[in-house]
């Protein structure tokens, strides 16, 4: 299946500035559905992690806030030309997306 | 021919699911009893050990004044603390305070980037473990148009 993840990573000698926007609905549980009147399940992003090569470098646990469709960036040293970043979430309800891109 | 490639392909996927999954395995437990607690004190004690943390000016926080929606409120958060191991947002009257927390592993710069949810105007701080001691700045964001549903 075709991930819904984009990823941007920008290398600056060997600091990646990277830049992650997923697709999810985040629902926080407590939102009413506007047709039904029937409170929406919580349905949300846990966590988020990034691993550039065989090295994790960033684990991001989420709540129901953060907002929909979630961004985040963050920077990490020893990155190269070359290397695989891969990033992947999970969500409570068992949902998953993952994609991986090439640094240059 | 292309059979073949498609063939090769999907099996290469599937090796390199298998070869991710222990790696997942190792990633910390997803926190739920603090995202669950219902006040900031509770989520930083189930979280963080404690509630107390040293205020310091060395860590920056980005947020705008006034959130016009507080369904999407940017959160920028970087310090020059060292031996940093985690940094997590916590929004005081949230209904769950504790928004977010990530981990900065070695290598990792103390330098996230964030988008949250805000049902009020609340003050917004950001914590940082380090390893010698707990650190926090906070800033109040006045938000127009809450963000949590109803």
């Amino acid at each position: 299946m075709a991930s819904n993840i984009k990823i941007k990573a920008k290398l600056s000698g060997d600091i990646a500035d990277v830049k992650s926007l997923m697709l999810h609905p985040m629902e926080t549980g407590s939102r009413k559905d506007p047709d039904t009147g029937e409170l929406v399940p919580i349905h949300h992003i846990t966590q988020l992690t990034f691993t550039n090569n065989d090295k994790t470098v960033m684990v991001a646990n989420f709540s129901t806030a953060v907002s929909k469709n979630p961004f985040f960036g963050f920077k990490f040293r020893g990155a190269k030309a070359g290397d695989t970043l891969r990033v992947g979430w999970v969500d409570n309800l068992g949902g998953s997306d993952e994609i991986e891109t090439v640094l240059k | 021919m292309h059979v073949g490639r498609r063939l090769f392909l999907s099996g290469s996927v599937a090796f390199a699911a298998l070869a991710a999954f222990p790696r997942r395995l190792l990633a910390a437990a997803w926190p739920d009893k603090a995202f669950a607690a219902t006040a900031a004190g509770e989520a930083m004690i189930n979280l963080l050990g404690t509630d107390q943390t040293i205020p310091t000016d060395q860590i920056t926080l980005k947020v705008p004044e006034i959130a016009e929606n507080g369904a999407v409120v940017p959160v920028t958060i970087s310090t020059s603390l060292e031996n940093v191991e985690s940094i997590s947002i916590v929004v005081d009257k949230n209904p769950r305070p504790m928004a977010a927390t990530f981990e900065i592993l070695p290598g990792t710069l103390p330098d996230i980037s964030s988008r949250i949810k805000m049902g009020q105007t609340s003050d917004v701080r950001a914590v940082v473990k380090t390893d010698h001691g707990l650190y926090s700045a906070a800033k109040q964001v006045k938000v127009t148009i809450g963000g949590c549903g109803g």
